[in-house]
């Protein structure tokens, strides 16, 4: 079991573009799994490669269990990176490939034998050993590397996007099969993703990076009840912002004044989001308003209402039963659940997350 | 060459199919080669041949027993070329290999300019090169010596060879490097059982030409030998004019090399060595 503690960490690849990973502070539980989120080029790979490391930091410091590993050289670390594409070594046969970490270690052959076959086992892809990885799908392969990294039974186990080649199906599985392995082996993982619902789903804790930088660690559905920005709100997606200005638990907007009991931020200008789910359509009294529904659309499980209240949008998300209730162009009164008001700060460079250190 | 069919995945390639082509493929590129050094071994065989007989009226034996006899020197200098070509190839993958690494990897400042000096002496001809460095060999005691020659014939062959693996690098992913590094291969380790079967292929070919190249110099070891080194090209050249019957023995001695590079590599020229794909950059 180790911890990892990542402590102003920073990458610069070139003077002249910013830093891919900036000056970043996580703490990485024992045991647990932390998906890495955030989209395409903000430093996720870069900073699964400082921490396994094949690639040297710029500044800052990486400790596992309080202890600086810099200086340890990448195969004695005991952390084991698979990457983005796999890399399954191509002249080599699966059994080969899986066994390679334990042939390094000098394991006798007999029973990097039989480890192999366990490992062929668990990841469900027996009788491939004498098999070329070309002449695996894309899935077979990923879960070949999955099984590589496994067998040497590694202290930190950093997983780039092992999940990004899969058809939804697959992916299905391979989360499962993840989370099995992690939870029964109980190897603190590292799981790199830009899906935001694939991070909530599997993910103990979930760290947020934007361009580098650290924008939000916390348990998966504070992303969705308490985003620390708009940006964080708008990238887990689905949610109205409305904006007003803030002053004692209450915010102030052209369509109404609310009760925010819950909300932090300073008074000022800032930004009502209630999620779809938390608009009650046909309930009057205390932070309520009166709007007009414009369209709906039944799916289901639920039902989805356009509301327009003065000249701002929002949507709301109702139960089923409540579709035959209102007819577009009705004028109905929309209430907004005081406890699910969350008030955020009115842009991303005054959010404290965005500057910390 | 052959156009298989990629294979299935979960399907073993044809294999029997594509050796076949393979072999045919490379038959038929050796009687392309082999088809002009007929007349010459025929040549080497004959007493009297003379216009319009199609082949010699009389035939001797007369010219291979020059060849081996030792006044002609050919067995020396056979050793004499087969030596400095392996000493050069030596010297040309220990150097051109990291300076390919360093080429086809990495990108650094000015680069290009170190891809275009290296292309130089192939584009500036050889004769003018040597010209300019001639002086300088012989200050240094590297005229007229197996080690100078054996360096002069570097000056084709390492831009050749460095060419060569730049492609073969190119075509190669470092991050499988980074991938055994993690899974617990050293330095050493990872070079051995990860790099060299990655790379192997081009050096096994660039190393191949290589000797080759060396093997047919015949301007830079005539200037820098300065006719104490007597290489099998020389020793053709002077047999060329007076004996044509010892030329053609001779060149049948100095195309064999080159038919055996060409089996030997043929393995790696047509196989599915990803290696291989490196040397389409040239
Ligand atoms: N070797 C390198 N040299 C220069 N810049 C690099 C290098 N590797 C990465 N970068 C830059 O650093 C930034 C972060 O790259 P990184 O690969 O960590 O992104 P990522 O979050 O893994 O993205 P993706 O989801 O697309 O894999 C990018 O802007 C990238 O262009
Ligand atoms: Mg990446």
């Amino acid at each position: 079991m180790t911890q990892v503690t990542l402590s102003g960490l920073t990458k610069i690849f070139d003077q002249k573009s910013p830093p891919a990973v900036d000056n970043l502070d996580l703490e990485i539980e024992s045991g647990k799994l932390t998906a890495l989120l955030g989209p395409s080029g903000c430093g996720k790979t870069t900073t699964m490669k400082m921490i396994a490391g094949l690639l040297r930091p710029t500044a800052g410091d990486i400790l596992f269990d309080g202890d600086s590993i810099l200086s340890i050289k990448p195969e004695e670390r005991g952390a084991v990176m698979v990457f983005q594409n796999y890399l399954l070594f191509p002249y080599m046969n699966i059994a080969d490939n899986i066994g390679f970490g334990l042939k390094m270690r000098k394991v006798n052959k007999k029973e990097i034998r039989s480890r192999v076959q366990d490992m062929l086992d668990l990841v469900q892809l027996p009788g491939f050993e004498d098999r070329k990885p070309n002449q695996l799908s894309g899935g077979q392969q990923q879960r070949i590397a999955l099984a590589r990294a496994l067998i040497v039974q590694p202290n930190v186990l950093l997983l780039d996007e092992p999940l990004s080649n899969l058809d939804a199906h697959l992916r299905d599985e391979m989360r499962v099969l993840i989370r099995r392995i992690q939870t029964e082996m109980g190897i603190t993982t590292v799981f790199v993703t830009h899906d935001q619902e694939e991070a909530v789903v599997l993910a103990d804790k979930v760290a947020l990076l934007f361009d580098g930088r650290l924008q939000q660690f916390d348990a998966p559905d504070s992303f969705y009840d308490t985003p620390n920005t708009v940006d964080i709100a708008t990238f887990f997606g689905g949610t109205n912002f409305i904006p007003g200005y803030y002053l004692d638990g209450t915010i102030t907007t052209d369509i109404g004044v609310f009760d925010a009991p819950n909300s932090l931020v300073p008074e000022g200008d800032a930004v009502l989001s209630i999620r779809p789910e938390a608009v009650d359509l046909g309930e009057g009294g205390e932070n309520s308003v009166s709007g007009t529904v414009l369209s709906h659309v039944y799916a289901g499980r639920y039902a989805r209402f356009q509301i327009r209240i003065g000249d701002i949008e929002i949507e709301a998300v109702t139960e089923p039963g409540q579709v035959k209730l209102f007819a577009d162009g009705d004028n109905i009164p929309v209430k907004f659940d005081p406890d699910k008001i969350w008030v955020l700060g009115p842009n991303t460079a005054e959010q404290p997350a965005a500057t910390t250190g | 060459m052959t156009t298989a069919p990629a294979p299935l995945p979960g399907i073993a390639p044809r294999t029997i199919g594509r050796t076949t082509l393979r072999w045919a493929g490379i038959m038929g590129l050796l009687a392309f080669l082999v088809a002009p050094m007929v007349p010459l071994f025929i040549w080497s065989i004959s007493f009297r041949w003379f216009y319009p007989d199609i082949l010699p009226s009389e035939y001797s034996a007369r010219a291979w027993e020059q060849v081996i006899s030792p006044t002609n020197n050919v067995i020396g200098a056979t050793g004499q070329t087969t030596l400095i070509a392996l000493l050069c190839t030596v010297l040309s993958v220990l150097l051109g290999v990291p300076a390919g690494r360093a080429l086809g990897l990495h990108n650094f400042k000015g680069k290009r300019i170190v891809e275009v000096l290296i292309l130089a002496p192939i584009i500036v001809p050889g004769l003018a090169v040597v010209l300019g460095i001639d002086t300088m060999f012989i200050r240094y005691g590297l005229s007229g010596n197996i080690l100078g020659v054996t360096l002069v014939h570097l000056v084709p062959t390492l831009p050749y060879m460095t060419l060569v693996m730049s492609g073969v690098y190119a075509n190669y992913d470092v991050d499988y490097e980074l991938q055994a590094r993690s899974l617990g291969a050293g330095r050493w380790a990872t070079q051995r059982y990860v790099t060299l079967p990655a790379v192997f292929p081009g050096v096994v070919v660039g190393a191949l030409f290589t000797f080759l190249i060396s093997w047919s110099q015949y301007v830079l070891t005539l200037l820098i030998g300065d006719g104490q080194v007597e290489t099998l090209p020389i020793l053709l050249f002077n047999f060329a004019r007076s004996e044509p019957a010892i030329a053609g023995a001779l060149s049948v001695v100095f195309i064999l090399p080159g038919i055996l590079v060409l089996l030997l590599s043929s393995k790696y020229l047509s196989g599915d060595s990803a290696a291989v794909g490196g040397i389409g950059n040239i």
